[in-house]
């Protein structure tokens, strides 16, 4: 055989701007067709959970196979509830930061069932690791909306007292770690939270997200085999929304194989599900984490959905790919989802849907207002005379000084 | 009260602190079941079990970013970074997360910490077992800086560091391990056993962090410094016959600048003595507090004695490393006009 010229692979995807949007090369299984597979499953049968794809929530509308989790309607209704609120959360902040209330904001339009179906299949005492698109989280741990804008706003009644961007919350309160603004460092973080949580015979368990974009970090690698030497008790999770800002998953190794399967390499279980259906997504959470409960070790989640709206508020999507590739996403929209399943149950209609949208529009209005009368970026922000606390336990001496400089 | 060297003397701490909080747990390469490469972790996995005490994967990230997520969640960990030089692939976890982390929630998450990493050359290590960074990490708001010059600092400084409730990077200087190295590589070492500061209780106690040690009081000139160049600062001091006043910094974050300043204010010269590379090393930090806090007290240039701003040469280490004829010279330089 005689050698080829070498050539060098550069992954492009398949649509750019003024093209149509085309979906065609994402295969999606049918829901069902994967059995759900018991707790000690053995590693080396999880290849078909890797690759292919958990689905409950068929194009009927109903919920079929074995990972159903049978949740009843009320539950249903709740999460429902939260997409939604979480929806009108963020279409309301994106406004504020159009009129210059708030410095940036970050949407998770799309991916709202990844974080609530995740938050309510875990235990409230199960410390969460997030990335910064995880707000849902926050939400379905009916964390108080005003306290998140108020961070938003930096104003006096921001507990971060103005130190932290405007969407990187921490809630310990809520067993919601700080987020980081570098990516992917929660991840071994959160491995150790969980041996600590092991080491002290504890029965809390630690999950940790990352975009598809941060598993080429060494955080992602130092995790996953972190996880696999200790077994761990954690549910590590790849939300893949397919754009790490303006590069496509394939620049992140997307095009040679999933996300999930990097896990198979490290005698891991890795599963990939429907991201967009609340109730996949919550029966994979829910094996997971009875997984981790249970001694059965760490678990790697690849949430495949897509991020509907821009990066944040500083970037436009119009630049790198086709405009309204979303609705020719092949999964949906998970709310749509979920209520035409509600609808389909006899459990919700129309109507009722557009009072509660309604509902939480007027709540997050309420919110806004609250929020807003203690002040905004630069109206009334929260006061600097905090700025040297909490770089140690205690003010060192030169950073007293340096206070007594800046005259605060 | 025994003879301990710092090995032993680090040993020691440890111990005392495995035995007194069951929160505190130990990691590193090599650590658990062979007690570590230069022996500091030694006998207590048999002691304390796995549990307490074990191996980690080759991956310093990884280990600190374990380490921080440990801290959160109420444990003290001690992690060992093998070498110095291997504390880099952690720069991230440690510079982003464990230095920022009490900031960024405003006080609600902290991950009290303790890193150990031997530094400092003069082992024939070459470039990648011979480093001294503990200036890039003073740069860092949120990290404290430790680097004893003695068993019985190691030991009562390390307590403190693993008490602390912030991250503490704690450097060992290794070519001090063994005895009080004054410089000269072609004479015996005087083992620690034999000198004053190789008396270390078996018990628990601690050395605030952010107190320095006049190790020698003196009025011609102050001359700071910190780990091995402390026995090369006194050499230099016996060699010249000039009256120093040698300032053992201990922890150069918190500095303590108080002690700095009524020495130099006193002698009215300095000189700053550091292993480490010269250019934006700690010394330029000590020179310009002391110039901003001393000027008018000043009756010579300030003096960097410091590890030229090469790599670590394997073959010229002796060319390489500050040595107490260079110290020497800087001495009798700032004490020319006198």
């Amino acid at each position: 055989m005689t050698d080829e010229t070498l050539r060098l692979h550069l992954p492009e995807p398949t649509t750019r701007p003024g093209m149509d949007p085309d979906a065609s090369m994402i295969k999606v299984p049918a829901a069902g067709t994967l059995p759900k597979p018991p707790l000690d499953e053995p590693d080396d049968q999880m290849w078909d959970y890797a690759l292919g794809m958990v689905r409950v929530l068929g194009d009927d509308d109903l919920a079929v196979g074995d990972w159903d989790p049978k949740l009843d309607a009320d539950t249903l209704r709740r999460g429902l509830t939260y997409m939604m609120r979480t929806r009108a959360f963020d279409d309301r902040m994106l406004r504020q930061q159009r009129q210059g209330k708030t410095s940036f904001y970050m949407k998770c339009t799309g991916e709202e069932a990844c974080g609530v179906a995740q938050a309510m299949a875990l235990r409230p005492d199960d410390m969460l690791f997030p990335s910064y698109r995880q707000q849902s989280m926050l939400v379905a741990r009916d964390w108080p909306l005003v306290d998140l804008m108020c961070q938003i706003f930096n104003n006096p009644k921001d507990r971060l007292q103005g130190k932290q961007l405007p969407v990187l919350y921490s809630v310990k309160d809520a067993n919601f770690f700080s987020i980081s603004g570098n990516l992917g460092t929660q991840f071994p973080q959160a491995v150790g939270w969980a041996m600590a949580s092991a080491y002290k015979n504890d029965s809390k368990i630690a999950a940790a997200w990352v975009g598809e974009g941060t598993t080429a970090e060494g955080d992602f690698h130092h995790a996953l085999t972190f996880a696999a030497v200790y077994q761990a008790p954690v549910v590590l999770n790849v939300t893949n929304n397919q754009y790490a800002i303006s590069s496509f998953s394939g620049i992140a190794g997307g095009e040679q194989s999933t996300f999930a399967a990097r896990a198979l390499g490290y005698g891991l279980p890795g599963i990939r599900v429907d991201g967009n259906d609340f109730l996949a997504v919550y029966a994979v959470t829910q094996w997971a984490a009875d997984r981790a409960r249970n001694n059965f070790g760490p678990t790697l989640i690849e949430l495949y959905t897509y991020r509907a709206a821009a990066h944040s508020t500083s970037d436009d999507p119009s630049g790198y790919r086709p405009k309204d590739e979303f609705t020719v996403w092949p999964l949906g929209d998970p709310i749509a989802r979920l209520k035409k399943h509600l609808i389909k149950l006899g459990e919700w209609d129309e109507q009722r849907h557009a009072s509660l949208q309604d509902e939480l529009e007027a709540e997050i209005k309420r919110d806004l207002k609250e929020a807003a009368s203690h002040g905004t970026l630069g109206v009334r922000p929260c006061s600097p005379s905090t700025m040297f606390d909490d770089v140690f336990k205690e003010l060192p001496p030169h950073l007293r000084r340096q206070r007594q400089e800046a005259g605060l | 009260m025994s003879r301990m060297n710092m090995i032993q003397a680090i040993n020691s701490a440890l111990d005392n602190m495995l035995d007194r909080d069951p929160n505190v747990l130990i990691f590193g390469e090599d650590v658990g079941y062979f007690g570590g490469v230069f022996r500091c972790t030694a006998g207590l996995q048999e002691k304390y079990g796995a549990k307490r005490c074990f191996d980690t994967p080759i991956a310093e990230g990884g280990i600190l970013g374990m380490a921080i997520g440990m801290g959160a969640n109420g444990l003290r960990p001690v992690a060992e970074i093998q070498f110095a030089d291997y504390i880099y692939p952690a720069f991230d976890q440690l510079v982003s997360e464990a230095a920022r982390l009490r900031y960024r929630s405003a006080g609600e998450f902290s991950a009290p910490l303790t890193v150990r990493a031997p530094c400092g050359g003069g082992i024939y290590g070459g470039q990648t077992h011979s480093q001294s960074p503990e200036g890039i990490f003073t740069h860092v708001s949120g990290l404290k800086t430790v680097m004893p010059s003695n068993p019985y600092d190691a030991k009562g400084l390390l307590i403190a560091a693993i008490e602390d409730d912030d991250p503490v990077l704690f450097f060992e200087p290794k070519r001090i391990y063994n005895g009080p190295f004054d410089g000269y590589h072609d004479r015996a070492l005087q083992p620690w056993t034999q000198h004053p500061m190789g008396e270390v209780p078996d018990e628990y106690y601690s050395i605030p962090l952010g107190k320095a040690n006049i190790l020698r009081p003196g009025s011609d000139v102050t001359v700071i410094c910190y780990g091995t160049m402390v026995h090369v600062c006194e050499t230099a001091v016996k060699e010249t016959g000039i009256d120093g006043e040698i300032i053992d910094l201990r922890s150069m974050l918190p500095l303590d600048l108080d002690c700095i300043v009524a020495s130099v204010q006193k002698t009215g010269r300095c000189v700053v003595v550091h292993e480490a590379t010269r250019t934006s090393g700690f010394g330029a930090e000590l020179i310009a507090e002391i110039q901003e806090h001393c000027f008018y007290h000043l009756e010579a240039p300030l003096m960097r004695v410091t590890g030229w701003d090469t790599p670590y040469p394997h073959a010229f280490e002796w060319e390489y490393f500050p040595g107490p004829k260079r110290v020497g010279e800087a001495l009798a330089r700032v004490m020319e006009d006198a």
